[in-house]
């Protein structure tokens, strides 16, 4: 869901990280990270774990300095600079609240570090805690709060400054999933309506999707491909973001005048625009259907259906080709429609629109 | 288990009955005893004449007034040189943590004696730290640094820093480095951060280590007594006297309780204002400490202090950045913690100078002990090996400290896995009295002891010294096994029940060889504890059955001679060996 916000895209991006790079001994924690976010941006680091997207934002955060390369906020080259000179405001994994401060404590220290008067602090301080709904808590201590409530007070001391790049530490990983969609949308409406930018670090993909303008995808300490959610889904530019981003059939095949041949009698028709070769192939799940006898498609492949699986909203259907590739169908379920009965013969068919092609990689 | 729950509550305590027992025996009765003796005249007849003994004659109400301030300075000093030690090491990495903690244990598991016996020789009018003075031309004269209140301090602060910094560093591990990193983000300057968000939140362990050295610094006598001069007399030394040159036991035992009452008011003061949950490393309570007029009061002022406090280092920083202004094109040098660094190593060669001194001076061919020695001979080691008295006494602290360990053990351990696993009620309250030998001033415990053997004749034995030295080395067999049992993950057991094991085979096949580290650290503990003990060793060896410590205390309050040297590099070297050892078994059980 790329909805496009009201936000008014300056040519000058609020924070740039140009040929960024850390490691540790040996160890290459993040390689060559080029990464731009615009004013009012929501922009989400996504990868599997050690891909490198905390590193990336720590180093943005000045709490931990590259090995080389360089980091511009705000126009400002800040590669070097300390955190506390950054101007930015962070929100880390598990809050980090001042467990022996108060809720109001929390909230003024920054503006208590920027000497900001006393009824200036009271009056931000209250504004926030509104902005949060939480203005009654004022006076409690953080571990007299719930998980949700600690999270929202975090983000309240990382608003009540208005820094100008907001970066995000998994702010979500501790809540359970409820609460965590709940505060996806809180997050995300309290962004709109402030107009920050936000650099937000998460491994999950529902979220990011949820959440982001565009979303930055790492792997092995590099970044894989910066897009907009759908971009990234329906045209992914490598097969570990193919593969990492929902379910995908992937396998390679023979790319001959415009016919894909691929194992198991795989087979696409009327595919244009892409030299001849083998090529790397990427279905998604959800564009393949059951063809009834006699029903023809751009892309068809034919075996024996090997289990239907319920899931609820949608049911998975695995089919077995004859060299035993196993692909896979997602369709919505019905209450009353029975799935396919395992040993059945079927046939699969999508358009070939559909059809993802990649340079050829191996297989993940 | 659940099944018989009911009926098997008891059951539950038959792994913590003997120890209870034990303590009960020689350590709770004596002490009782001692109370009741310092109330008895001669003739059996209830009277508070010790006590009034204690209150008439001001030399008493001196040397009391004398131990609370030496014991309060050595607290002072022992904090403020711990806290940047126990600091530095919380935020290092795991791996410079532990490297750097070898060496500020290494004094911990160096002999009291052989420490104190070191400072003796860097201390003198001619030792290395005069000569080293004068040739700097930092002094004329050679300063007195023995004999006096300056040698007592630095052989307290010396014997009591490690402890500080270990109970700092249990709260400061436990402090979210990530809190720093916020405070940062925030907009908080190092020093800022430092003082509003890390200082308040390491006051407990700054609290509880204070509270730890000062009880522990109350019953000293060596270092005063062999460091310390005339002015320095502490109430411990005065209640040897009392035993065993006076053999007035009502009286001594009413100075041990005045100083038992002393050390309890204090762990009461610590109970109101901070509340004792503290001690354990358990975070502050909501409530605790800050209820009532003095803790709200005292916190109004202390969040001004340390704003102020805050406020002045971020002027000072504010005013370096000005001069060299922070750029974003290549990192700051990161100045304050290279001072930090350099102050913290400095404090460490303190710590392992005096071990290290030893063993050189122990080869001098010279007649007396010097440093650095004249030549190199054997003799002092012929000396040693060639006097009775010292192989005799080598040789009984070994069998003592093997006994001792495994008395210890076959306490401790059964009571440590009661302590861990079962939930049942009471466990503060034997947790509390299993601990209680470690926090009342030795002193005490010994005297108590010494009256208890001389009715049962227990003095002079070596059996006495065993069991007497276990009081002391079980509260650490129970320490530091519940700390292994913490981390072992009762599944498996669990697991190994589920697949057939009886409960016996269970804990010889599956959990003893997981825990197996964690027993030898404790039996090394239980063994070093006695091996170096010389409080009670003092009362109840009586003339005959010696020990290594013993033995030398006897010989350093004579003569400081080479012998003595040879003696400490001789426990240096069997103490070594044995933590050695123990930490090549671990290491081979942790490889398989």
């Amino acid at each position: 869901m790329n909805t496009a916000g009201p936000h008014t895209f300056t040519s000058q991006p609020k924070l740039r990280t140009v040929a960024l790079s850390k490691s540790y001994g040996s160890v290459v924690a993040l390689a060559d990270a080029n990464l731009d976010v615009r004013e009012g941006e929501f922009v989400t680091l996504l990868g599997p774990s050690g891909s490198g997207k905390t590193t990336l934002l720590m180093n943005i955060a000045g709490l931990v300095l590259p090995s080389s390369g360089e980091v511009w906020i705000g126009g400002k080259l800040s590669t070097f600079l300390p955190a506390h000179l950054r101007d930015i405001g962070m929100v880390f994994q598990n809050y980090a609240l001042f467990p022996h401060l108060t809720v109001f404590e929390n909230i003024a220290f920054p503006l208590r570090m920027r000497r900001a008067p006393e009824a200036t602090i009271a009056k931000e301080v209250m504004r926030c805690l509104e902005l949060v709904r939480l203005p009654e808590l004022a006076q409690r201590l953080p571990r007299e709060l719930s998980g949700g409530q600690q999270q929202r007070i975090a983000l309240a001391r990382c608003l009540v400054y208005s820094p100008s790049i907001v970066l995000m530490d998994e702010p979500l990983g501790a809540l359970d999933k409820k609460l965590r969609d709940q505060m996806q949308l809180e997050i995300k409406a309290i962004q709109r309506r402030l107009g920050i930018t936000v650099l937000y670090v998460t491994h999950d993909q529902d979220e990011a999707m949820t959440m982001s303008d565009r979303v930055c995808l790492m792997n092995k300490a590099h970044i894989e491909q910066i897009d907009a959610p759908e971009a990234l889904y329906f045209r992914p530019k490598s097969l570990f973001a193919a593969d990492f981003l929902g379910d995908s059939n992937i396998f390679t095949a023979q790319l001959r005048g415009g016919r894909l041949e691929g194992p198991g009698g795989i087979v696409v028709r009327a595919i244009a625009g892409t030299p001849d070769g083998r090529i790397s192939t990427v279905i998604r799940p959800e564009s393949m259907r059951l063809l009834a006898p006699g029903e023809a498609a751009e892309g068809e492949a034919q075996g024996v259906v090997d289990s239907a699986v319920f899931v609820g909203g949608f049911a998975r259907i695995f089919v077995r080709l004859v060299d035993d590739t196993v692909l896979q169908a997602k369709r919505p379920t019905q209450m009353g429609a029975a799935l396919p009965i395992a040993g059945t013969a079927a046939r699969l068919g999508w358009p070939a629109a559909a059809t993802i092609l990649l340079p050829l990689e191996p297989p993940a | 288990m659940s099944a018989r729950a009911q009926p098997g509550v008891w059951r539950h305590y038959l792994g913590v009955a003997p120890v209870v027992a034990f303590l009960a025996l020689l350590f709770l009765y004596p002490l009782g005893d001692m109370l009741w003796q310092s109330v008895l005249d001669q003739n059996d007849n209830l009277t508070s004449e010790h006590y009034r003994a204690v209150g008439a004659n001001p030399v008493w109400f001196r040397v009391m007034a004398i131990t609370f301030e030496i014991s309060a300075w050595t607290t002072g000093f022992c904090v403020v040189t711990a806290y940047p030690i126990a600091y530095l090491l919380a935020t290092s990495s795991e791996g410079t943590r532990n490297r750097m903690l070898i060496w500020v244990m290494l004094p911990f598991w160096t002999s009291f004696l052989v420490r104190t016996f070191s400072w003796i020789v860097l201390l003198a009018q001619r030792g290395p730290v005069n000569r080293l003075v004068q040739a700097l031309g930092l002094a004329d004269a050679p300063l007195a640094l023995i004999y006096n209140f300056t040698g007592t301090m630095i052989g307290m602060v010396h014997a009591l820093m490690p402890l500080a910094v270990l109970t700092m560093l249990s709260v400061m591990t436990n402090i979210d480095p990530r809190l720093r990193s916020a405070a940062t983000t925030l907009g908080a300057r190092g020093g800022e951060a430092f003082w509003r968000i890390y200082f308040p939140l390491s006051l407990p362990g700054v609290a509880a280590a204070a509270l730890m050295v000062f009880i522990t610094a109350l019953g000293f006598f060596i270092t005063p007594a062999l460091l310390g001069g005339r002015q320095q007399t502490m109430i411990s030394q005065v209640i040897i006297i009392q035993v065993s040159e006076l053999l007035n036991w009502g009286f001594a035992g009413a100075l041990s309780v005045v100083l038992l009452g002393a050390a309890l008011v204090i762990y009461l003061l610590y109970d109101r204002l901070l509340g004792l949950s503290t001690l354990a490393g358990g975070e502050r309570s909501a409530t605790g400490g800050t209820h009532g007029m003095i803790g709200r009061i005292g916190g109004v002022i202390g969040d001004a202090l340390l704003a102020a406090l805050g406020r002045i280092c971020d002027l000072v920083q504010q005013g370096w950045e000005a001069i060299s202004p922070p750029r974003g094109d290549r990192p700051r040098r990161r100045v304050a913690r290279g001072v930090l660094w350099v102050c913290v190593l400095l404090l460490i060669g303190f710590l392992v100078l005096p071990a290290l001194i030893v063993v050189p001076v122990s080869f001098t061919a010279g007649q007396f002990v010097n440093f650095p020695p004249e030549g190199f001979s054997l003799r002092w080691y012929e000396t040693y090996l060639g006097t009775p008295a010292w192989i005799e006494a080598t040789f009984r602290s070994f069998i003592v400290a093997a006994l001792t360990g495994a008395l210890a053990m076959a306490l401790g351990v059964p009571a440590a896995f009661m302590l861990t696993r079962a939930r049942v009620p009471g466990r503060a309250a034997l947790l509390a009295l299993i601990l209680s030998p470690l926090i009342i001033p030795r002193i005490v415990v010994a005297v108590a002891i010494y009256i208890f053997y001389a009715r049962i004749g227990l003095v002079g034995t070596t059996a006495g010294l065993v069991l007497g030295h276990a009081v002391l080395a079980v509260p650490y067999v129970i320490v530091t096994t519940m700390a292994v049992l913490k981390t072992y993950d009762e599944r498996l057991d669990q697991a190994a029940a589920s697949l057939g094991a009886t409960r016996w085979r269970t804990l010889v096949h599956v959990t003893f060889p997981l825990i197996r580290s964690g027993l030898i650290a404790a039996f090394l503990f239980a063994f070093v504890t006695s091996f170096d003990e010389l409080t009670i060793s003092l009362f109840v060896s009586g003339g005959l059955v010696s020990t290594l410590p013993r033995q030398m205390w006897n010989d350093m309050l004579l003569q400081v001679n080479p012998t003595l040297a040879a003696a400490s590099t001789v426990m240096l070297v069997l103490i070594t060996t044995m933590i050695l050892a123990a930490e090549a078994l671990r290491r081979r059980g942790a490889a398989r």
